[in-house]
């Protein structure tokens, strides 16, 4: 990844004890110590009701914290917000759109809301952002016209208008088909291939997995934990599971190479492979097959994000409230 | 990828990818706006979105209409008394004799109702309305700045007054030279003045009704910070204009009136004397001016503080 100028921080984003109480008492974000490194696409995981969206409202200036602090890109907020918003695009809770606009002129407007714009170059701004996205051929018809998913994409073209040193996307594949969201995914590779640190809230653990180099765990408001993803997901891999009509035979080779926390319910055999050196899962399926175990299916199930967030949260992915 | 090489997916902006150039955020403060240029875009972008809005549209088709009504019924029912268009001083009687005093007569009818009401649906909806569909979050990470984008609104919502002034009088002036003669304007003092003269102090009148609207402006701008619904903020910022009308209207809250937005309204009547009587026009003035100075700060408190959580 291109990290080439040391003059720019390292930490992109970066809250000390922030905490929003809102006026009905509900606290909503809870001494959170978040720290973004640069060039990292950073999943910014929990479940509905979390606290996530207040946490990015409160890291673009949107609302004041109760207390503590955030920095983006080495700057206060919301103090420095005219210097530092312009090099951070943001998708916040979906997007929002003039719907007496068309998609060029919705774009065109938030454009020039930055003063920092060049208004000379604006058509050509907005027109590589529509294109980026695949609105190109939507881009005179009015906004309120627009599909859920069109509107989506032009809520990341009004963020991708200029390049920026930081995206904040807030669930940005809400509301994509499946062609979609791997669009998506694959714009997002791209710009973090070029260097922007992306900012990333969902509750897909799967998208979180598929594109995410860095991950925090939100839950009721507080920050569970936060790394790479692979030392999340390390300890907590996923479950092996066997369907066989020999489960007996399969369970105990199983545990022979290590498998603990085995359970047997009928033809269905699970455990968790073994942490530390775990055997190649190839391996174990030719050592059932070799002590006459009939294998119909060999699997893990669930991704290790998901055994990690679980483990983490105790409750698993619904609404704590 | 090397660091002097521009992200190759970004052809076309206006400065080379994030990691080319050496300064830490590239020195955005640098680019701020001097002039006009690119710091003046938010302000054309919301002339044009308030302008070319349908319902922006509607309103100032039915101001233009006012005129061709009352003139049309004037043309056509001649000899009748001069009740009904408004409190106004009696233009309406000279209509028949100078088609320029259908100027003065839509001025007065539209003055009362129609114009604040109007301006109160622009300044309503001026915060509340993009707060409402969360356009707002969308402006104020862009960054348009807090106080900018209220600066803004303000300065459409006050074109707006003109505009929709100026629309009333300009389609007076259109039927009134159409349906009845133009010529000398005798003055409300008696003085007769010639036509080039009346054509000036028409425009006079016009923008003394603007700047009667200023008030009513500012106060649906503090409005508009208050809430997070446009219909709210519009509907009360058109409440409190009635409201401020009635108690204008009763005699027994005389001390309060001379500090109603309204009370001097009628003033644009001594721009048509000779010599024009400037006390309460400047009262006027000044009383606008208050209006704005105090909820204009009121609006920039609550609007700089506020948690935008839509
Ligand atoms: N304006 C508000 N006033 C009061 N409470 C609020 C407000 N906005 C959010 N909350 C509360 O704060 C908590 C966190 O909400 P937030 O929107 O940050 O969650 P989230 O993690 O983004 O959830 P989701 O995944 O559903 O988008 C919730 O309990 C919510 O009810
Ligand atoms: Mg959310």
């Amino acid at each position: 990844m291109g990290t080439s100028t040391t003059s720019e921080p390292e930490t992109v984003i970066a809250t000390r004890d922030l905490t929003k109480r809102f006026r009905g008492g509900q606290l909503a974000v809870d001494r959170l110590d978040l720290t973004v490194p640069r060039g990292s696409v950073f999943g910014f995981l929990g479940p509905n009701g979390s606290g996530k969206t207040t946490t990015i409202r409160m890291l673009m200036g949107l609302i004041e914290p109760t207390s503590g602090s955030t920095a983006l890109l080495g700057r206060p907020m919301p103090v420095e917000a005219g210097r530092v918003l312009p090099e951070v695009g943001a998708l916040i809770e979906g997007p929002a759109l003039y719907g007496f606009l068309s998609g060029r002129a919705n774009l065109a407007r938030i454009d020039a809301a930055d003063p920092t714009s060049e208004p000379r170059t604006r058509r050509a701004r907005v027109d590589t952002a529509l294109k980026r996205v695949g609105l190109a051929a939507a881009a005179t018809k009015k906004a309120r016209a627009y599909s859920l998913g069109m509107k989506q994409r032009l809520g990341l073209a009004a963020a991708l208008l200029k390049p920026r040193s930081l995206l904040v996307l807030d669930e940005p594949t809400n509301g994509l088909d499946p062609q979609g969201m791997r669009e998506i995914r694959a714009l997002i590779r791209e710009l973090a291939a070029d260097g922007t640190t992306i900012f990333l809230s969902s509750h897909l653990l799967d998208e979180i997995e598929q594109v995410c180099t860095h991950a925090a765990v939100m839950s009721q408001g507080r920050l569970l934990t936060q790394g790479p993803v692979a030392d999340l997901a390390a300890g907590a891999r996923g479950r092996l599971v066997v369907t066989t009509p020999d489960p007996g035979e399969a369970a105990r080779v199983l545990e022979v190479h290590g498998v603990h926390g085995i359970t047997v319910s009928g033809p269905r055999v699970t455990g968790h492979p073994p942490a530390v050196d775990p055997p190649d899962l190839a391996d174990l399926n030719a050592a059932l097959v070799r002590s006459g175990v009939r294998v119909r299916s060999f699997a893990i199930e669930g991704t290790s994000l998901e055994e990690a967030f679980v483990a983490l949260t105790g409750e698993g992915f619904h609404v704590s409230d | 990828m090397s660091p002097t090489e521009p992200g190759a997916a970004a052809p076309v902006y206006d400065v080379p990818g994030p990691r080319t150039d050496p300064a830490p955020l590239r020195d955005a403060a640098a680019r701020r706006p001097r002039g006009l240029g690119r710091g003046s875009g938010l302000l054309r972008s919301e002339l044009r979105t308030t302008f070319l809005r349908g319902r922006t549209l509607v309103m100032l088709a039915v101001l233009a209409a006012v005129p061709v009504l009352v003139g049309v019924a004037v043309r056509f029912e001649t000899g009748g008394d001069e009740g009904g268009a408004g409190a106004g001083p009696a233009f309406i009687a000279q209509v028949t004799h100078n088609g320029l005093f259908l100027v003065f007569t839509a001025l007065a009818a539209t003055l009362p109702v129609f114009l604040p009401m109007a301006v109160g649906v622009v300044a309503g909806d001026a915060i509340a309305g993009e707060a409402a569909t969360g356009t707002l979050r969308y402006l104020l990470v862009a960054p348009a700045g807090r106080v900018r984008l209220l600066l803004v609104k303000y300065a459409t919502t006050l074109a707006f007054c003109l505009v929709a002034t100026l629309t009333v009088a300009g389609s007076a002036l259109a039927v009134g030279a159409l349906l009845f003669p133009l010529g000398k304007v005798t003055l409300l003092s008696g003085t007769t003045v010639p036509l080039v003269e009346g054509l000036l102090r028409a425009v006079a009148v016009a923008v003394a009704v603007a700047v009667s609207l200023v008030g009513v402006a500012a106060l649906g701008l503090f409005v508009s910070t208050l809430t997070n619904s446009g219909i709210a903020a519009m509907a009360t910022t058109v409440g409190l204009v009635i409201t401020v009308q009635i108690l204008n209207a009763v005699p027994q809250l005389e001390m309060i009136q001379p500090y109603l937005f309204s009370h001097y309204w009628l003033s644009f009547a001594d721009l048509l004397r000779s010599p024009v009587e400037w006390s309460d026009l400047l009262s006027n003035v000044g009383l606008q001016g208050l209006y704005a100075a105090v909820f204009g700060s009121a609006a920039w408190a609550r609007f700089t503080t506020r948690d935008i959580t839509v």
